[in-house]
């Protein structure tokens, strides 16, 4: 059998600086990225698509991508199937945060903890979805879920 | 024809992966919060690679200020692609040559080495700032 790289996930968060929503996407995609899915994603830069990351731009044609918006305008995803292919995912924080009844959650430079909690959130649903992607069952992979990621 | 003043458009990297690229989106917001609150906005980058009209609109014919973390330029690439006329380029791997005990980690929190960094990098953007305004006629 040849030695066939590994399939992962790529998180491209829009990391919006003008809206808290922003900071929580980023937080949320380190946290996958380093504590809760660390061996099966990447996260791919945003402005590298139009830099001309062509590192970027090919990684996303061949393998999944989950977009991670803060607002409805979706960047993150918009941009993505601009410059390479529609990811196979999409999160938006606004949604999450409605579904979860969230109060105020800070401000784009600073999180409060309700934003911290909303970003642990946002790192759960892209858990799942990289786990779908996968085509993993629920709870058979990745290290126990925490808050390491801060 | 309003007399007021532009705010000018200060974008930073969206830089995710780097502890340079977090001290470049920390460092927008000490000058536009600390230092320049009055001359100076926040553009999302995001908004002006997706082609956002609003930003773009903002951004376009007039000068803007990027803070860059890496020697990709993003931001800067990202404001030129979006017609600003004048970008004052910012970068934060300069910044740090000549601050060179200063070890930045971190992402989502930068160390305190990583906030030293932003600061020093948002007083040369603030520099820059008070240099178009005085280009301006508004000093």
């Amino acid at each position: 059998m040849p030695d066939l790289p590994k399939r992962k996930v790529g998180l491209i968060s829009c990391s919006g600086e003008e809206l808290a929503e922003g900071t929580v996407t980023r937080r949320a995609v380190r946290k996958v990225l380093e504590t809760l899915r660390p061996g099966d994603t990447v996260t791919l830069c945003l402005p590298l698509f139009l830099a001309g990351g062509e590192g970027e731009r090919a990684f996303a044609r061949h393998y999944p991508t989950i977009a991670v918006d803060g607002c409805d305008k979706r960047c993150a995803a918009l941009a993505t199937k601009k410059y390479s292919a529609k990811p196979a995912a999409s999160v938006v924080v606004t949604e999450v945060a409605e579904a979860s009844g969230r109060g105020a959650i800070g401000t784009a430079r600073r999180l409060n903890e309700e934003g911290l909690r909303l970003a642990d959130a946002v790192a759960g649903r892209i858990a799942e979805e990289t786990d779908r992607l996968l085509k993993r069952k629920p709870g058979s992979a990745g290290p126990a879920s925490g808050r390491g990621a801060r | 024809m309003s007399g007021g003043r532009r705010k000018v458009p200060v974008v930073p990297c969206s830089g995710i992966g780097k502890s340079l690229g977090a001290a470049a989106r920390e460092a927008a917001y000490v000058l536009a919060e600390d230092l320049r609150p009055d001359r100076t906005r926040i553009v999302a980058l995001s908004l002006l690679v997706m082609g956002d009209e609003e930003a773009r609109r903002g951004v376009a014919g007039g000068a803007a200020v990027a803070i860059d973390g890496c020697k990709l330029e993003c931001a800067a690439k990202g404001l030129a692609c979006s017609g600003a006329a004048h970008v004052h380029k910012i970068a934060v791997f300069d910044v740090v040559r000549g601050h060179r005990g200063l070890k930045p980690e971190g992402v989502c929190d930068l160390n305190e080495d990583g906030l030293k960094l932003a600061r020093a990098t948002a007083e040369e953007a603030a520099k820059a700032v008070d240099e178009l305004a005085r280009e301006d006629g508004h000093a």
